[in-house]
């Protein structure tokens, strides 16, 4: 008898010990942690829309953390302890299968964005693998006063009838757009991105591609994969947009135009209920100033005005610092 | 050698073989019991064993389904169908369904056996599977309706069905130690440090990871660090190493190796292993100290792996030769290699170098496949091939165990690998800094390989569960013995 409760006894007590100072001890200290400067809690439907987050399992495919690591640098600035100060549940995750939602509310600010891309995420991302949360829609005949009908694209909508958003969509999209980093004073990391060196981009190791006229060169394949990070989820790979959702940038007056100053405008500081061709968009357009560089950013104004037809005059870096120096 | 298991005192209940004539095991030599006991210990054993191969069959079932909906992802996208609820049901059912009933089945056998006495509570044994089925059942039903504790990695459990498995364990707990002390020699059989250390535990992390009034924010990621690597480190492996403490030496017919090595490999699994769980936290906002502690004990887990390992093989020295006629032995080697191999594999990825590339990517889900598969689910099989015949008298076609055998071996190759080289192609793309879409398009064809893998995994786990059936009630004796005579060259019993 003396044997088995010195086995079982002691194996207890040395993991009850080891227990309590790796795991109780410091968890009810990091519980303490303050929230960080602007870290806010979340209003009453932000927190439905994290209820039904993690009821339909959005977080085994992506993570709300963001590592201190060049290739986690797409996602926004390191988290820090302060940002999940109202984070119960937790949501860190622990896979990404797809991108990790840290700061999907600044990149992605567009609410018929994210209604239409969890209607069918293949309308917006066509190789996108995420499954489809049509269940977190009603079709209807006539859309309800107060209710707004999704612009889904026609190739995705249903034959007939309009769709329309349930509670638990609202909840979950004001939840995706609570999700914001916010700065954190004094840190030079991203916020300061437009002073930092750019980040190279795939395909950087080819030599650049000559494009454009007027004896003035420009990295395409550079151009092409920012617009592919940044722009494409909403203007789409074609430049077409999606009608009544997000404007084309083929043909657009601002973009196929001599004069830049407006298409470079909208890039750094982002737009909202524009209208375009006649056409009234709603949604809005993030700012660019912040995560990108004036290089970068005339690379993705290029590769915008070089493009599926579009033939306007090339801008500069420096034509893009000048208007960030002017501000809004 | 003729070594007889009254020649090594320290191993007085080694898993001698004490075989009947109807090819039953019985104890009653050792302590008079009757021959009921024998039977309510055989029953029991085969109702754990039954439920357990009924969870397994539904949960990969479900596994499948997912690995089929990354190449289809509309579908079945419907609201209890979606990827997101079945997810957490297909893990927590393989954890708290198939391994953990499976094992802890075997761990009752092994303890009443290896003490040479009955169990102290049938009754009580019956409650723990009951309980165990109604939280799993529960689990399912909870989570299928969107009751998910913020996806938390296997305690997304609502907590009052978190709360019947710690009743459960309880049970569990408090039966095996109740049977142990009724034990017929003075020395407790290794076997019952691994299990009985593994209930207690367990019973500590159910508790810690229950409580809701201490955990917030970081403070419950610190908590998911620790819960995530404790309830695979101190519940599975250590039942998973009680089986083959006792399965080895029992089919071979020759005592443990070394008894000393297997108390150290105990003693620093409960070092090491406890400290760990942030290494899936490294460069989080988890405080520096905390990660760091994790990379050095998984470090130290080489201790207790090797260590144990080392004396899983040299108990089988001389002996591989014998495979051939045992195929309860070759589900058993392949448990070991499966933990060498994966704790190693573990422990390479804790770096911080290594983590900067694996993780988030698919080759955790190949890890934790070829431990909780490679090493945990063929160490269950083994014991239940080795175990659950000598209780029954009846014996699976050996036919149907190789046909088990090389469906779930070859389809877990294919499974690991293809997540593996997945794995490291998305963490590469990403360290490239390429658009994150194009990790998505190049795991693609991973992504079909893993589910050719799933497919035979699942097959084989179709013939297990016939296997199953012929053990426990289908006519008696199919196959010769699982048990090999202490012969030099494989000598069937």
């Amino acid at each position: 008898m003396k044997k088995l409760l010195a086995i079982a006894g002691g194996a207890l007590s040395v993991y009850l010990v080891i227990v309590l100072f790796i795991a109780v001890i410091p968890s009810i200290e990091l519980s303490q942690t303050p929230p960080g400067p602007g870290v806010q809690p979340l209003t009453p439907l932000e927190a439905e829309g994290r209820a039904v987050f993690a009821a339909d399992g959005c977080g085994y495919c992506h993570t709300q953390q963001v590592r201190p690591l060049p290739e986690d640098k797409a996602f926004g600035r390191p988290s820090a302890p302060g940002d999940f100060a109202y984070q119960t549940p937790e949501l860190l995750g622990s896979e990404r299968t797809g991108p990790d939602l840290t700061n999907v509310g600044s990149t992605k600010p567009s609410d018929v964005w994210q209604y239409i891309h969890l209607y069918d995420p293949r309308a917006v991302e066509p190789e996108s693998i995420m499954p489809n949360f049509k269940f977190l829609f009603r079709v209807v005949d006539q859309v309800p006063v107060g209710d707004t009908a999704v612009p889904v694209p026609a190739a995705f909508a249903p034959g007939a009838g309009k769709v329309i958003p349930t509670q638990k969509a609202k909840a979950l999209v004001a939840y995706l757009l609570s999700l914001k980093q916010q700065p954190i004073p004094g840190y030079a990391g991203h916020a300061g991105a437009a002073l930092a060196a750019p980040v190279p981009a795939p395909g950087s190791a080819a030599p650049a591609t000559p494009a454009g006229g007027a004896g003035y060169r420009y990295d395409a394949a550079k151009g092409a994969a920012l617009f592919m990070a940044n722009c494409s989820a909403c203007h789409q790979a074609t430049g077409e947009g999606i009608p009544g959702a997000f404007p084309p940038l083929k043909g657009n007056a601002a973009v196929d135009n001599p004069d830049p100053t407006l298409h470079i405008h909208t890039v750094l500081q982002g737009a909202h209920g524009v209208t375009i061709g006649g056409v009234e968009y709603t949604s809005v357009m993030p700012p660019f100033a912040g995560q990108l560089s004036d290089e970068d950013i005339a690379n993705i104004v290029n590769y915008e005005r070089s493009s599926w037809g579009n033939h306007a005059k090339p801008v500069t870096s420096t034509q893009v610092a000048a208007l960030r120096a002017k501000g809004e | 050698m003729a070594v007889t298991v009254q020649d090594l005192p320290r191993t007085a209940n080694a898993p001698v073989a004490r075989t009947g004539g109807d090819g039953r095991e019985s104890s009653k030599a050792v302590t008079g019991h009757t021959e009921r006991d024998d039977h309510a210990l055989a029953n029991v054993f085969t109702a754990y064993i039954v439920s357990a191969t009924f969870w397994l069959l539904f949960a990969t079932a479900v596994g499948l389904l997912l690995a089929f909906k990354f190449g289809a992802p509309d579908f079945w996208a419907e609201r209890y169908l979606t990827f997101g609820r079945l997810r957490p049901i297909h893990t927590n059912d393989t954890f708290y369904g198939w391994a953990s009933i499976a094992l802890v089945g075997l761990a009752y056998y092994v303890a009443a056996r290896s003490s040479g006495t009955k169990l102290y509570s049938i009754k009580l044994a019956w409650w723990g599977l009951a309980l165990f089925n109604i939280a799993a059942i529960a689990g399912t039903i909870a989570l299928d309706l969107g009751y998910n504790w913020g996806d938390l990695e296997y305690r997304e459990w609502p907590w009052p069905i978190r709360l019947i498995f710690f009743a459960a364990l309880l049970v569990t707990a408090w039966n095996l130690i109740a049977t142990v002390a009724r034990r017929s020699s003075e020395d407790i059989y290794l076997s019952n440090w691994y299990t009985i250390g593994a209930v207690l535990w367990t019973c500590i992390i159910a508790i810690v990871a229950i409580l809701p009034w201490y955990q917030h924010g970081l403070g419950q990621v610190a908590i998911s660090g620790y819960y995530m690597h404790n309830a695979v480190g101190m519940w599975f492996t250590p039942l998973a190493l009680g089986v083959f403490y006792y399965a080895i030496p029992k089919i071979l017919s020759r005592p443990i190796y070394s008894y000393a090595l297997g108390v150290l490999a105990f003693w620093t699994n409960l070092l090491f292993y406890p400290l760990l769980g942030a290494h899936h936290f490294l460069f989080s906002p988890l405080p520096w100290w905390l990660q760091t502690i994790a990379i050095v004990c998984s470090v130290g887990m080489l201790v207790p792996v090797w260590g144990g390992s080392a004396n899983y093989l040299l108990t089988m020295r001389g002996r591989y030769r014998d495979m051939i006629h045992s195929y309860p032995l070759m589900f058993i080697f392949v448990g070991v290699i499966g933990y060498l191999f994966g704790s190693t594999q573990g422990t390479v990825e804790a770096f911080r170098s290594m983590q900067a590339i694996w993780h988030f990517t698919n080759f955790t889900v190949g890890h934790s496949h070829l431990t909780m598969y490679g090493f945990v689910t063929f160490a269950a099989w083994g014991g239940i091939y080795a175990l659950l015949p000598l209780a029954t008298g009846k014996s699976p076609g050996r036919l149907g165990i190789a046909l088990h055998f090389w469906l779930a071996l070859v389809g877990s190759f294919i499974y690991v690998i293809s997540l593996s080289i997945g794995g490291t192609v998305q963490g590469l793309d990403w360290v490239h800094q390429k658009p994150f879409l194009q990790s998505v398009v190049d795991m693609q064809p991973y992504y079909v390989w893993r589910g050719v893998g799933g497919m035979l995994m699942f097959v084989s786990h179709g013939v297990f569960a016939w296997n199953v059936w012929r053990m426990t009630s289908g006519r008696p004796g199919n196959a010769a013995s699982p048990i090999l005579g202490p012969g030099e060259q494989g000598v069937t019993a």
